[in-house]
């Protein structure tokens, strides 16, 4: 990554992809670092504390230090407990980062990649949410 | 009741040694109407508060739920860490100096409320709180028997979610097929309640006798 190319990545806003399947996770990420390189930081997460399928919020706070944007981070995720252990984490951070993440509600593999092609245009946070979440199921 | 350090453990370790025994109960529950997890997120979660359990043993009764709270938000994986471990965290936090019953009434429905936030859900959702609503309200009417009408009171409402048709969580998405099974989430709120009441009742009693020995010296 270039030194220019690392200001705007760290200008744009920041995705970060939980699944309950580390494969899963892994994949989306492959797929949205095709779509938009090296642009948006990005970072996943997937499985259960300790391994087998599941979330860890650990893990997502992690995720969410490593795609830290001052622009905000979005997060995808796919089931339930995946939302709710993100939630979690969301309320487990500083108080100051705590209003620029958002979870968005969208499919985890298609929303990814579309918030990381949002946020590669250098939109706002809630552009980005908005974006993945026109995909939402009606 | 006083709770004291001996009573704490006890509790602590009999409710993660009953919600690891029942993990393949409650897994099976989960499969038949969720995304089949729930007693091994319990079970991993409660293997990690076992493992603790000399250290929350030996804090004040409100450090210990929220320590016990944070250790399942931390470790279970699925989204019983985050609803259980509200519950008990926010327990916790307003857990009474004095744990009269009223007192902790009052703290279990802040707990309750808390459930309900971090869920999105309310009763009749098929999900645990439709027991641990009742059961809180059957702990503020107090009245006599009240163990008794505690375990009941969890027991019946568990049962209650079996006609229920789920609107939140994994189980939502089968509809009308949730119909017919107990929720997971009651089943295992209803085991936690009745391992308390055990042993409140036992310890309860055990300090009576204690009392009235003390007495009759």
């Amino acid at each position: 990554m270039t030194s220019r190319n690392a200001k705007k990545a760290l200008a744009n806003v920041g995705i970060v992809i939980v699944s309950h399947s580390p494969d899963v996770a892994r994949g989306a990420a492959d797929m949205v670092r095709q779509m938009v390189g090296n642009d948006v930081p990005l970072a996943w997460c997937g499985g259960a504390p300790g391994g087998g399928l599941g979330t860890n919020v650990e893990a997502i706070l992690a995720a969410i230090d490593q795609a830290w944007s001052e622009a905000g981070v979005a997060i995808l995720v796919d089931l339930g407990g995946a939302e709710t252990n993100s939630e979690m984490a969301v309320e487990m951070l500083p108080h100051e980062r705590r209003a620029r993440v958002v979870i968005c509600d969208a499919p985890v593999v298609e929303g990814a990649v579309m918030a990381g092609t949002e946020a590669s245009a250098g939109s706002t946070l809630d552009q980005v949410r908005r974006t993945a979440e026109e995909l939402r199921a009606r | 009741m006083p709770i004291d350090q001996q009573l704490q453990r006890v509790l602590i370790g009999e409710v993660a040694r009953c919600m690891v025994t029942h993990a393949e109960e409650l897994t099976a529950l989960d499969q038949a109407i969720g995304d089949g997890d729930h007693g091994l997120n319990m079970k991993r979660g409660f293997e990690a508060v076992l493992a603790e359990l000399d250290k929350t043993a030996a804090l004040p009764m409100n450090e210990a739920l929220k320590a016990v709270g944070m250790t399942l938000v931390m470790k279970v994986g699925g989204a019983s860490g985050p609803l259980y471990g509200t519950l008990l965290m926010t327990l916790g936090k307003t857990f009474p100096e004095l744990p009269t019953r009223v007192a902790i009434a009052q703290a279990f429905s802040a707990a309750v409320d808390a459930v309900k936030a971090r869920g999105k859900s309310d009763v009749q959702m098929k999900t645990m709180l439709d027991v641990l609503v009742p059961v809180l309200a059957t702990l503020s009417a107090g009245g006599a028997n009240l163990y008794a009408r505690l375990r009941a009171s969890a027991e019946s409402a568990a049962a209650a979610t079996v006609p229920m048709q789920a609107v939140r969580g994994r189980a939502s998405f089968l509809g009308a097929r949730s119909v017919g099974h107990m929720d997971p989430g009651a089943r295992s709120s209803w085991l936690m309640i009745q391992t308390v009441v055990d042993v409140l009742e036992r310890g309860g009693s055990a300090m009576k006798q204690d009392e009235n020995r003390a007495a009759s010296r």
